[in-house]
């Protein structure tokens, strides 16, 4: 198959997040919020069920007094190979992507039908309810690489494809390959523990086919076929 | 014919009259006498009537259309949803308006098809409603969307972004099966109407007989052209039951289609439709007791009879309702999947358990209870209570499968709940208001009681004497080939 990107054979853009790493600090949240131009949309509106954050922290409890344990799971659009959001579409504004193997959203096409977002089994899409504003001094931070969106339509994660096209492009001006780690998504950037790692599965040697390797490696409901594109690497206990 | 029956006795005579006042087809009125009566009816444009039209076009213009247009201009946000739920009121509203337009349909085409004789009188009252509930219906696409004036790329043609739509999409299946239906059942409203309105432009003066002599088409009624309208309404009765099925079930697809859990069932597609016969059939008892209460002569055409017949149909509906809800609801138990438990635990015992409740109690267990009763199907005003009662059910039904099943996801953290808001609220109250502002505006304008199918029913009922007993009789004046 010959891509859109002039490579022999496509990248094929994988993330790995080891949740025994993961400390719940939220740092990915505001990251990916900054390097996206995700909307600001107030406490209220946040607490009613319309934050916009492409990627969330998913917290749960378990066990009771002493041992109370709290897990998180970060978790933002899988990136689906056999995405259920994308036959719904009657206008094709969420499709895949045969050049990076990742699913597009593609804002002026989307005409806010939702029901992308009502198939996702992962509810990672966001749909913008209102125009939003920033309040100052937030919007002077706004991405010039990232489309601001406007009411009426769904967003969602896009891998940081700002992020890949750039690196893309530097390797090929200096006619090279796109070297580990050197496409680095805003969350895996900002993550402190490293709990987020990206790369090309496609690479051998690449670290994330490598941290994939491990007996934790498991992907978010799996049995459903959607064949998720962010692996993550299971915490808190390791028998299995 | 009744009339060169002749009782030999008075027990005969006052038999053969108690079966007239029981039976419209049986009394017979001579064909001048009904089209005055119809037409009598069609222009008396009271003040009541006129004061209704403009109440009911004000509320339709400031609670549909003002709070849409407010909407649009905002932004989707003054409705109530929400993450997880995506989908509210409108989707709920738009699929209790396809479901009342099925009424019309099944009245018209099914009970035609199957010669039966009591559809008759209100054939057309029906077939009103299917028109009228597909144009409530088929706002709610548009009005649900967020960002309505771009509806038009859901329409394939040429254009410079060389996008054709997506097929694959239910939604883009939705589209079209709802114009096929609209424009098909409107062309099926139309054909059996051409004779009544050749009617009514022989017996009426003005602007009136310049649009009736325009719709009419030059009927003369003539040999031949009886003839082809007959073969046309019997190719269109057979042709129209094929896309009412499909619409429904396309409708339900939207759906079953998907992996939501609660929404992925095999059985939605056939479940919906008899849903939707239900809620549809009912609202015809609604409909029909208005149009008696309110318009005149309509005490002839309109019988308790007719309320028994439709309330037997409703009780076979209400349990064929409850058979495959039942289906649905204990094979997706059995399964014993977590999620559908969490989904079915939350229908029965969470925030959305009084909707539910009120489904079960509404759709199945009072019509079920009530309408073994003779008594009771033969009072028109029970009938109509009845009509209103089944058709909140249905409304919650949807209610529950719509929204109650997108607040139980497979991860917990996604969780939700829905609760609808003003605008929301206004705008489903629109379409009510739009719904009743067209059918009051057309109770005035077209005859509402097919004069000719009366007349044809009167032809093919006499009566027999069998021994000592007198039957009716019906013959068949209908061919089928």
């Amino acid at each position: 198959m010959a891509g859109g990107n002039g490579h022999e054979e496509h990248t094929k853009w994988v993330m790995v997040i080891d949740l025994d790493r993961c400390n719940g600090c939220g740092a990915c949240v505001t990251a990916c919020a900054m390097e996206n131009n995700v909307a600001f949309v107030g406490e209220d509106e946040n607490a009613y069920g319309r934050g916009m954050h492409w990627l969330r922290l998913q917290r749960y409890w378990e066990g009771e007094g002493d041992d109370l344990r709290v897990r998180y799971i970060p978790t933002m659009c899988q990136q689906c190979s056999n995405a259920p959001c994308e036959p719904v579409c009657p206008v094709y504004a969420t499709l895949h992507s045969e050049a990076e193997e990742i699913n597009l959203q593609v804002y002026n096409r989307c005409i806010g039908t939702r029901y992308c977002a009502n198939n996702c089994p992962y509810i990672a899409r966001t749909f913008n309810w209102f125009d939003y504003e920033w309040p100052e001094p937030l919007n002077f931070q706004l991405n010039p690489d990232v489309t601001v969106r406007r009411r009426g339509i769904m967003e969602k994660c896009t891998f940081c494809i700002q992020r890949i096209r750039r690196a893309e492009e530097d390797a090929k001006a200096e006619g090279r390959e796109v070297y580990d780690g050197e496409v680095q998504p805003a969350c895996a950037q900002a993550c402190p523990t490293e709990a987020i790692v990206f790369g090309n599965w496609r690479d051998p040697n690449s670290r994330v086919r490598q941290l994939a390797a491990s007996e934790r490696a498991f992907k978010l409901e799996e049995a459903l076929g959607t064949e998720p594109k962010v692996i993550y690497l299971a915490g808190g206990r390791h028998e299995f | 014919m009744s009339s060169e029956f002749h009782p030999r006795n008075e027990e005969e005579a006052r038999r053969v009259e108690e079966m007239k006042r029981e039976h419209l087809l049986l009394d017979h009125r001579p064909r001048a006498e009904m089209n005055d009566m119809v037409m009598e009816a069609v222009e008396d444009t009271s003040r009541e009537w006129k004061f209704a039209v403009i109440v009911l076009g004000l509320l339709t213009a400031v609670t549909l259309f003002g709070a849409w247009g407010y909407m649009m201009l905002k932004g989707l946000g003054l409705a109530g949803i929400r993450r997880p739920v995506f989908w509210g009121l409108f989707i709920v509203a738009f699929v209790f308006w396809i479901g009342i337009s099925h009424a019309g349909t099944f009245v018209s085409a099914i009970l035609r098809v199957f010669k039966a004789e009591f559809r008759r009188p209100f054939t057309r009252a029906a077939e009103l409603m299917t028109t009228f509930g597909l144009a409530a219906a088929g706002l709610y696409p548009l009005i649900h969307l967020g960002r309505t004036w771009r509806f038009y790329w859901m329409m394939p043609y040429p254009n410079q972004r060389w996008l054709w739509p997506n097929w694959r999409s239910p939604l883009l299946w939705d589209f079209f099966a709802i114009n096929t239906y609209l424009i098909g059942s409107t062309l099926y409203l139309y054909m059996p109407l051409i004779p009544d309105l050749a009617m009514a432009r022989d017996r009426s003066t003005g602007w009136r007989k310049k649009v009736y002599g325009l719709l009419a088409l030059g009927w003369r009624g003539t040999e031949q052209e009886w003839k082809h309208l007959q073969k046309g309404i019997q190719i269109f009765a057979w042709a129209i039951m094929p896309v009412m099925f499909s619409v429904h079930t396309i409708v339900s697809w939207d759906f079953a289609v998907s992996m939501k859990l609660g929404w992925h069932s095999t059985i939605f597609g056939p479940y919906f439709i008899i849903g939707a016969l239900l809620s549809g059939i009912a609202a015809v008892s609604v409909v029909l007791f208005t149009v008696r209460a309110t318009t005149k002569n309509m005490r002839y055409f309109i019988r308790p009879e007719h309320f028994d017949a439709l309330g037997k149909l409703l009780l076979i509906i209400s349990l064929s309702w409850a058979y495959f809800f039942f289906n649905e609801f204990i094979l997706e138990w059995y399964g014993g999947e977590h999620t559908i438990k969490e989904i079915l635990k939350f229908y029965m015992f969470g925030d959305i358990a009084p909707v539910w409740w009120t489904m079960v109690t509404c759709n199945f267990f009072i019509p079920g209870l009530l309408l073994w009763n003779r008594k009771f199907r033969r009072t028109p005003w029970l009938m109509f209570l009845l009509g209103i009662v089944v058709n909140i059910g249905m409304f919650a039904e949807r209610y529950v499968i719509v929204t109650g099943a997108l607040s139980r996801n497979r991860f917990p953290f996604d969780w939700g709940w829905y609760e609808p808001r003003l605008v929301e609220v206004s705008i489903v109250f629109g379409t009510f208001m739009l719904f009743f502002f067209l059918y009051t505006l057309a109770a005035r304008f077209l005859p509402l009681i097919p004069v000719w199918e009366v007349e044809e029913g009167q032809h093919s009922h006499t009566w027999r004497r069998i021994g000592r007993a007198i039957l009716p009789a019906v013959s068949d004046l209908e061919s089928l080939d």
